[in-house]
């Protein structure tokens, strides 16, 4: 047993060694998201898209804090709770201080848990969370702190765009809503009830929510969504779910529009293809056609270095830059409460995105445009998967939700 | 570790609990580096729940697909009791926690136990197949006891502090764990030793004859079910101590098939083989874990090849060589497991790289360059793939070709005049 | 009404594609006694390799061509795998298949990657086939259908007319009488898991399309399969049959239609919480049917086991 243990310590000792690589001179940014396993894609897709921010628009205009280069360590947390703690804290022992994660809101809920309680009992060795693209309105809310930031527009945001086209909209009487059953599809339900409520005189036919990755055939759903008559639906679905409702809903002969979070990219839109045609409604931050020369050549520069993977996540583009930018605005990258500072109220203007962006100092939310776009291979100038199908804007809203109020008591350092 | 029998606990018998006990405290002065803690932590609470998993199938005999039921049901009512602590409705200190987590696992296996165990085998497994999907279903429903995907949370240092110890550094916990690790462990060690635990090994290799010495086989498998279900609940409870957290992944069957993954790949047989099978497999997943997104797959490979090769597991492979160093023959071992080693490694080596070479292009193709074992180079060029084919293919043929030495030196050092083994 | 007739109509597809995978279970099981629980990885290889096929020669010759495949990777597995284990036990044998599960999981995301696929339904099936109750059935429906009707009337065939069928039938019955009659019994046993896995192969050609093929889908559907065969009772054909239907149904039914716990309360005479996201009985009041409909069948599996352990039409107990 002891030499057993010895051994195994050692190997333990060596591996922890190699992969620790001990890199003084750089600034680096652990991204914890899901690399292997079946929610991969989502994850090495938001890889590329850090590790392309930051060398293009960080690293190659100088780097921060007098040229200093700035280093994406990616951990994997296989789509898991316990596995993301493990991972934080493994950075955190490597002297990292800067967290990147965004796949799942409930993984980030755990995440902001441990790092506010690891700052206040390590005050020397803080760390900030760079909420990359976890939307459930609680993290700037009720669970708010002063070392977590969104760069994504959270689901009320969304839904608050997304509303305002359905306003738009007369021959909609009747909404269905549908969304997995965990904190997020609540979120959305929750959202959507509200706004409907607020602009709209429409009528909510169904709201309901299902076991999340657990429905083998979306068909009786469809059925169902089609008995009660309604116009149109919002989801805020994600993979296999959010296709499986999708393509039983146009088989079952829905005609109506899908409103929808996340109905793009990693192979959505490569399935869709044509069935999703002037069905799918996607709202987010960043979407990209009509294009901008700064965005067509960045597009570019990023398609040639990773043929295979989308600028899915646009907000990634500027939390690299404003990090950067507050880290050279606070002169250090080892006090996180300058870092902190510096970063919340921080403006910036994104040239490629075309977007101003503001880090609310009340609840660290990201304010920016927010866009409706639909599913379509008509006047696409940048696809998703390759496939010829994109996304194409017809709504902008700009600066969503700027004023929108939050219950946020941030307690600050 | 000892194999007598004697009930009484003799000194010599307490040798090498007292080395564990050392070898456990030393530990995080020897490996201080950047997250081996964090890493240890981990280990010890996998090895609890390993060897508690090891009574239902190795002891027992019992396939469990939702063993990680009772270990995340112990360690949601930790985390809820370390809330209520936080509130000062009662008093508890921490490390009295795990116990509460053993309770709520054993009360759970209690009353499950108490149809699913009624059968072995397959009814056996498919019940707990079963069981494990309701409540983790139930975790997502129930959203005011699990809270719902992002679970509960609670924390630790809340608690009132034990002479003076407040748990908040990592290497706190470590100790708290390594404690609770030490006692289980001694306590299921008991367990073999008792009636009950000597009758499971017998129900498990034949039950018709266990029955005939007069012990019910269910009871048996009964008595070991609760058991195992309390120490399951212990793990649970360090888990919520150490990550502060519960969620549904921790009782899914995901993580009711990581258990049986490690337990199975360290030896089901033997009662070391648990704690083989956790260390190694945390290490996989997290060391290796580091280094490839492949790590999943070579874990399947090795537990495929353990099962049809190795069915004893990786301390079944160091029991083997019992016998032939009881006849004081290991000698005649070396040299052909020396002359295998280099070819064998030569052959896993290249078999890795090319694997992960044809990932990388397949997956990865857009980055040139790739590094493997800290060299790196172009993928594009054909040196690479020749290097690999030829290192597999080469490793392969003579690997092959001396496995029938060491066959021969094996058959020659437990050959035993007149026993065929 | 109509939309209990589509309903019906929808579970009954859902239910046969159940049934062919878990008719290879069973037959498998009945033969070797082995519960494979690698069963759904093979459907799922059926639908990557139909994908693959379809993209280069088109959907019709994947659909032939992908089950074969899926026939002889299933008989090598039996030849070099699982008769090695074989003689280890049967716990050996489940873990075995259990981590064939894994492997064969990996290796798909390892060739295919982790995204889903677009493998889709043949242009030439693209239409509705169907109006009813203001809801469409396409023809691939249609089409899923009569693949399934058919081979569940092959299978039929097969087992109770031919001389192939009769030893298997026998076997079921007294495995070991058949072997001391001289039939090679292995060539039988590989063939069974051969034909076995093709079945489930050729659920994953079908399924594919219309259910999405992607690196979740064998795991989506695995434990269902094992409810089919458990509920029907081991080795029972009909009985994985009727259960399958049963599943079918009850799936498409649970989710169908919106009946919630609050209701059930109100009725009861309950009254309605003021602020129930608050209330501590909120998961109860909002609680629906579809919410638990995807368990359901786990609690069937539980019930029937401990109360009727052999299942509805079960003879051997395991």
């Amino acid at each position: 047993m002891k030499i057993l243990k010895k051994l195994i310590g050692m190997a333990l000792a060596a591996g922890v060694f190699i992969s620790s690589g001990a890199f003084a001179d750089t600034v680096k940014i652990a991204f914890i998201d899901p690399l292997s396993g079946p929610f991969a894609t989502t994850g090495s897709n938001g890889l590329a898209e850090w590790k392309f921010a930051v060398e293009k628009l960080v690293n190659e205009k100088g780097g921060v804090l007098g040229g200093k280069k700035m280093e994406v360590v990616a951990l994997d947390n296989k789509m898991d709770g316990k596995e993301s703690l493990v991972q934080v804290q493994v950075a955190i022992d490597q002297g990292i201080r800067f967290i990147a994660q965004g796949n799942s809101s409930g993984i980030a809920n755990a995440i902001t848990d441990m790092v506010k309680k690891h700052n206040k009992r390590n005050p020397d060795k803080r760390v900030i969370f760079i909420n990359y693209s976890a939307v459930d309105p609680a993290l700037t809310n009720d669970k708010c702190n002063f070392w977590h930031f969104r760069f994504d527009a959270n689901a009320d945001i969304k839904m608050d765009a997304i509303t305002d086209v359905i306003a738009g909209v007369p021959s909609i009487k009747k909404m269905y809503l549908i969304g997995q059953d965990y904190s997020f599809g609540k979120a959305v339900a929750a959202a959507a009830e509200k706004y409907l409520a607020q602009k709209t005189s429409i009528e909510i036919v169904g709201n309901e929510l299902h076991p999340i990755g657990k429905v083998k055939d979306f068909t009786p759903y469809a059925r169902k969504i089609l008995a009660s008559g309604a116009d149109a639906v919002i989801t805020g679905n994600w993979g296999a779910d959010m296709v499986n409702l999708g393509k039983s809903l146009s088989e079952s002969g829905y005609k109506g529009p899908v409103y929808c979070y996340y109905c793009a990219s990693n192979g959505i839109t490569a399935t869709f293809g044509e069935a999703g045609k002037g069905m799918l409604h996607l709202v987010g931050e960043g979407l990209q056609n009509p294009s901008r020369p700064a965005l067509t050549a960045y597009h570019k520069a990023f398609k040639a270095k990773y043929p295979k993977w989308d600028l899915s996540q646009p907000r990634i583009i500027n939390a690299a830059q404003m990090l950067a930018a507050a880290i050279n605005k606070a002169g250090t990258a080892d006090d996180m409460v300058a870092v902190g500072k510096a970063l919340e109220g921080m403006e910036f203007y994104s040239e490629i995105l075309d977007t101003k962006v503001l880090m609310r100092a009340k609840d660290h939310q990201a304010i920016q445009n927010v866009h409706v776009g639909i599913h379509t291979n008509d006047d696409i100038d940048i696809d998703f998967d390759n496939s010829g199908y994109g996304i194409k804007v017809f709504k902008t809203v700009e600066m969503a939700s700027m004023d929108s109020p939050t219950t946020c008591k941030m307690k600050r350092p | 570790m000892p194999s007598q029998t004697t009930s009484t606990i003799s000194f010599s018998s307490l040798v090498p609990w007292l080395i564990a006990a050392l070898v456990l405290c030393v530990m995080p002065f020897i490996f201080t580096g950047g997250g081996s803690i964090t890493i240890m932590n981990q280990i010890g609470i996998t090895i609890v729940l390993a060897m508690s998993y090891n009574m239902l199938l190795g002891q027992g005999g019992m396939l469990s697909f939702g063993h990680a039921v009772y270990m995340g049901l112990g360690g949601f009512v930790a985390v809820h009791v370390m809330n209520i602590v936080e509130n000062q409705e009662i008093w508890l200190p921490l490390p009295l926690l795990p116990l509460v987590g053993g309770l709520v696992g054993l009360g759970f296996a209690t009353i499950i136990g108490s149809f699913s165990t009624r059968k072995a085998g397959t009814v056996f497994a498919m019940i707990s197949l079963g069981i494990g999907e309701l409540i983790a279903a139930c975790c997502i429903i129930i959203t005011v006891f699990f809270g719902g995907e992002e679970g509960i949370s609670g924390d630790r240092t809340m608690a009132p502090p034990t002479f003076g110890v407040e748990f908040i550094t990592q290497k706190e916990v470590y100790f708290l764990i390594a404690f609770w690790v030490l006692i289980s462990t001694f306590l299921m060690y008991l367990f073999t030793q008792t009636p009950v635990g000597k009758m499971a090994n017998a129900v498990r290799d034949n039950p018709e004859r266990a029955e005939f010495v007069g012990y019910s086989m269910r009871w048996v498998r009964y008595v070991s079910f609760c058991a195992a279900g309390f120490f399951a609940g212990i793990a649970g409870a360090l888990f919520a101590i150490n990550f502060e957290i519960l969620t549904e992944q921790n009782l899914n069957l995901g993580a009711s098939f990581t258990v049986l993954l490690a337990t199975y790949i360290g030896g089901v047989g033997f009662f070391l083989g648990p704690i083989v099978g956790a260390i190694l497999f945390t290490l996989l997943q997290t060391v290796i874990g580091l280094q490839t997104d492949l790590w999943a797959l070579y874990t399947g490979v090795v537990f495929i090849l353990m099962v049809m090769f190795m069915p004893a597991g990786l301390t079944g492979l160091f029991a083997m060589h019992i016998i032939p160093w009881q006849l004081g023959r290991i000698g005649m071992l070396i040299k052909p497991y020396s002359k295998i080693f280099i070819p064998g490694t030569i052959f896993i080596v290249g078999a890795v790289c090319l694997t992960e070479l044809i990932n990388h292009v397949r997956h990865h193709g857009d980055e040139e360059f790739m590094t493997l074992f800290w060299v790196e180079f172009n993928t594009r060029s054909i040196v690479p793939w020749g290097v690999f084919i030829i290192f597999t293919a080469v490793g392969f043929w003579f690997s092959r070709a001396l496995a029938v030495e060491v066959k021969e030196a094996w058959g020659n050092a437990t050959f035993v005049e007149g026993v065929r083994r | 009404m109509d939309l209990i007739i589509i309903n019906l109509i929808d579970g009954l597809i859902y239910g046969l594609l159940l049934f062919m995978l878990s008719s290879g279970l069973t037959l498998i099981f009945s033969m070797m006694g082995v519960l494979n629980l690698s069963h759904a990885a093979f459907y799922m290889l059926g639908a990557y390799f139909a994908y693959q096929i379809s993209t280069i020669t088109g959907f019709w010759v994947g659909l032939i061509v992908a089950p074969l495949i899926v026939t002889v990777l299933g008989a090598g597995v039996e030849r070099y795998g699982l008769r090695r284990v074989h003689q280890y036990g049967h716990v050996p044998e489940l873990i075995f298949t259990f981590g064939l599960f894994f492997v064969i999981e990996e290796l798909v995301q390892y060739v295919w990657g982790r995204n889903m696929v677009p493998y889709n339904s043949p242009e030439s099936l693209n239409f509705i086939a169907l109006n009813l109750a203001g809801g469409t059935i396409p023809a691939y429906k249609i089409f899923m259908l009569l693949v399934s009707v058919a081979i569940f009337v092959t299978l039929y065939y097969v087992l109770a007319r031919t001389r192939i069928g009769m030893i298997i039938q026998a076997a079921l019955s007294y495995p070991k009488t058949v072997e001391a009659l001289g039939h090679n019994v292995p060539l039988v046993f590989m063939g069974v898991f051969g034909v076995g896995t093709g079945l489930a192969g050729l659920a994953g050609v079908i399924a594919g399309p219309s259910l999405t093929t992607f690196p979740g889908m064998a795991f989506l559907l695995g434990s269902i399969v094992f409810v089919c065969v458990v509920v029907g009772g081991l080795g029972s054909l009909t009985g994985a049959f009727v259960a399958s239907l049963l599943i079918g149904w009850l799936q498409t039914f649970a989710a169908s239609y919106n009946i919630g716990a609050g209701d059930i309360l109100l009725a009861m005479g309950y009254e309605y919480p003021k602020d129930v996201y608050y209330h501590p009985w909120r998961d109860l009041w909002t609680l629906t049917l579809p919410q638990i409909g995807p368990i359901l069948p786990y609690l069937l599996l539980v019930l029937v086991l401990v109360f009727r352990p052999h299942g509805l039409f079960g003879k051997r107990e395991s």
